[in-house]
């Protein structure tokens, strides 16, 4: 079947199973295994790039079960292929939601812990593994492991984050936030430059949710400017979960849908959104959180050679901030940004070994495929590494394996658990090879 | 509240039959062979809604426990509302002519164990004097084919069998619902090539659940399989036996 990641970059042809139970899950681990296979697990595919691809892959497809749900505290354990959507579905008119969600409700849970996903409240509510109790982990050996933040606490820490590289994610058990509405109370805030957005990033840290949309075309004085959306969930209102659906995206749209000049028209759009003056709104949780979602199968609007998502991090500081200027800029030259631009200031880091957010500003783009891209996107990697930032695992496709090493510190921390629960690395993704993890 | 008793639970479109059941709160009893996907299987149940979901297991092969197990969930429900059978296998046709062994397992699976249970469970709403009984037959019940004439073979008999059932149970206000699907894509047909006459099975189970609540007799899901059925019913037998279907 061919099968690629979100951005549709790369394809290749691969064989997928898909078990129904632990038990089938560690017979086909076994037979692999004794065949000198690879395998990764995968769930909704919505890692951008490679990280979910092999020419074997496990699908949590049939996990799809609710195990336990406690209204009166809102832990509710799953298994790993339940994505948000249907825990929304489910939680929303109890008075639960997702405590980290990413901009797509089409996660599954197991994706989410394996990318340790971040949402719009990173700066208040870390990462997807901090609202985790515990989570079952089928390892290479077929042993099912029960870990946590105080159970089995190193390969918790590698889990979470890791990339299905540490084994299959069974069920987890994760804790809900509470909420009164299905409402969010938004305001936007129209800046004039980078400067003008960060400075307004730090002054609303105390709001739950904040991001901005930040137009990658704009030069010189304008570089930077952007509209900030903050957010709190509403105080009372309905509770019905949305319905699923919108209007889908046929195949084969014409890539020239996306030349610069239509990006160009994309950007003014979203800033002429934005008064001067603040600006307030009350919108359901699926505009707010997943706008994304409302067109189905968007990523196929990059046409046939798919796309690749840039997203990167820059710690807090005069450093960070000028890398991520120069990193603005060099976009801005290459004429080669995307509509969909986001800026967005992170928390402090948690003690996960691969996860990705740390403090500092994260930016993510869109690039479609096309050969100067990489290159393009290697000056970018050069920049943020340099400066002491890294680049997210699951929407990447092309990093080089030094540059890899050199943003995540903890590599060799994370070798060295799988060395212990996985010496063969029979978990191995097309990323994992590329990256010499 | 209704009681229901889905036997081959675990069947993809059982499952998603019964998930549409537990968010009306309805009250479950499962049946199936693999006991740790049931007990998963009744725990999502209860959380989607389900009054309650309780189970069974056995290898429906093994007529002798179909009196004791329908016992069973008559009482673990506190009585029975509707049941559907949904279990069966798609063997392997070119190995079943080869080998009658095969064939014959193939026709137990797929016809006489779910003769069987109908009888038992006809017996019972017969006495209770009402109640719905489901089956899942297939429209390739409608012709014997080339290619999966030995599957064809029992999912006719169980239309056969319904068929006459359901004027035996009429005068009792019993109904016998006969489901016929065409291309699902289910573990079952994982090893085929997916194209547009394929359905989900969430999608043949909205189907199944309307048919139920409806008392139908027949249906055909989706229902295009009714028009698709009726063209290849008609095709003339000189032509049709030189056909591969
Ligand atoms: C529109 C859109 C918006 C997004 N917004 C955000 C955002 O705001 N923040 C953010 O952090 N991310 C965001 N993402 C990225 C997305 O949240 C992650 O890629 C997530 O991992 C996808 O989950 P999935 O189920 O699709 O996993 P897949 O893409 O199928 O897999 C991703 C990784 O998880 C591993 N994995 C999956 N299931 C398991 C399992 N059961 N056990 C072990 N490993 C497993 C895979 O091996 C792979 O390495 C966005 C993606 C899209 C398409
Ligand atoms: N999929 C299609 O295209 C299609 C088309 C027409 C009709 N149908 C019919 O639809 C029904 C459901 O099938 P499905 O598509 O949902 O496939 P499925 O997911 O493979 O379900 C078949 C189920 O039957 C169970 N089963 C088989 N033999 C059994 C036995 N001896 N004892 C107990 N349980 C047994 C299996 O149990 P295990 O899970 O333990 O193996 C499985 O749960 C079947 O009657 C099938 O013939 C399917």
């Amino acid at each position: 079947m061919r099968l690629g990641g979100w951005g549709r970059y790369p394809l290749l042809d691969a064989e997928v199973e898909a078990p129904r139970g632990a038990q089938e899950a560690a017979a086909q681990l076994h037979r692999l295994a004794a065949s000198g296979r690879n395998t990764i697990a995968r769930g909704m595919g919505r890692s951008y790039g490679d990280s979910a691809l092999q020419d074997h892959v496990l699908s949590t497809r049939h996990l799809d079960h609710f195990l336990d749900f406690d209204r009166s505290n809102g832990h509710i354990t799953v298994q790993a292929g339940v994505t948000l959507a249907e825990i929304i579905a489910l939680t929303l008119p109890q008075g639960w939601f997702p405590a980290v969600t990413p901009g797509t409700q089409y996660v599954s849970v197991g994706g989410a812990i394996a990318a340790d996903v971040h949402g719009k409240n990173h700066h208040v509510d870390g990462s997807f593994g901090r609202h985790l109790l515990w989570l079952r982990l089928l390892t290479a050996g077929g042993d099912i492991v029960r870990c946590g933040p105080e159970e089995n606490a190193g390969l918790f820490a590698a889990t979470c984050g890791g990339m299905g590289l540490t084994g299959v994610v069974l069920e987890a058990c994760l804790r809900l936030r509470p909420v009164r509405s299905n409402q969010i109370e938004h305001v936007t805030h129209r800046a004039r430059n980078l400067d003008q957005v960060l400075e307004l990033f730090s002054e609303h840290s105390a709001a739950t949710y904040s991001v901005a949309w930040i137009d990658c075309l704009a030069r010189g004085p304008r570089l930077g400017r952007s509209l900030l959306m903050v957010g709190e969930h509403a105080a009372e209102g309905a509770l019905t979960a949305e319905p699923s659906g919108g209007p889908a995206v046929p195949d084969l749209v014409p890539s020239a849908l996306l030349s610069r000049w239509s990006i160009g028209a994309m950007n003014a759009l979203y800033y002429s959104r934005g008064s001067a003056r603040p600006r307030k709104e009350r919108i359901g949780y699926r505009p707010y959180f997943y706008p994304l979602d409302a067109l189905r199968d968007w990523n196929r609007l990059y046409g046939r050679n798919g796309f690749l998502q840039y997203q990167l991090v820059v710690p807090v500081g005069a450093d960070g901030r000028d890398a991520l200027h120069r990193v603005l800029r060099t976009i801005a030259d290459s004429g080669r940004g995307s509509f969909l631009a986001v800026l967005k200031q992170f928390g402090p880091a948690n003690g996960n070994l691969l996860s990705f957010p740390m403090e500092g500003y994260t930016l993510a783009l869109d690039f479609k495929v096309e050969p100067a891209v990489f290159e393009l996107l290697d000056r970018l990697d050069d920049i943020v590494g340099g400066a002491g930032g890294r680049v997210y695992l699951c929407k990447d496709a092309r990093l080089k394996a030094a540059a890899a090493r050199r943003m995540y510190p903890r590599w060799d921390a994370f070798q060295a658990v799988r060395a212990r629960v996985d010496p063969q690395r029979l978990f191995a993704s097309r990323q994992s090879a590329r990256l010499e993890l | 509240m209704k009681k229901i008793l889905i036997v081959g639970a675990t069947s993809a479109i059982a499952e998603a039959v019964a998930r549409r059941f537990a968010a009306r709160g309805e009250r479950l009893y499962l049946i199936g062979r693999d006991a740790a996907r049931l007990e998963t299987m009744a725990a999502d149940l209860k959380v989607r809604g389900a009054a309650d979901a309780r189970h069974g297991c056995l290898d429906l092969n093994e007529y002798g426990l179909h009196a004791m197990a329908v016992q069973q969930a008559l009482t673990a429900l506190g009585g029975l509302d509707a049941a559907l059978i949904a279990h069966g296998t798609l063997g392997d046709q070119k190995a079943c002519e080869a080998d009658f062994t095969l064939a014959l397992r193939e026709l137990e699976t797929n016809a006489l164990s779910t003769i069987s249970l109908l009888t038992h469970l006809a017996n019972e709403f017969e006495h209770r004097g009402g109640g719905l009984i489901a089956v899942i037959g297939s429209v390739a019940g409608d012709r014997g084919r080339g290619s999966n004439y030995v599957y064809g073979t029992a999912k006719a008999a169980v239309e056969t069998f319904t068929e006459g059932l359901r004027c035996r149970l009429f005068k009792s206000g019993v109904g016998v619902l006969l489901v016929k699907p065409g291309f699902v894509d289910t573990p079952m047909t994982q090893r085929f090539k997916k194209g547009p006459l394929w359905a989900s099975p969430d999608r043949v189970a909205g189907s199944i659940v309307r048919a139920m609540d409806r008392r139908a007799d027949v249906i055909y899901t989706p229902w295009f399989w009714r028009l698709i059925m009726g063209i290849i019913k008609a095709i003339p037998r000189p032509l049709f036996k030189r056909l591969k279907l």
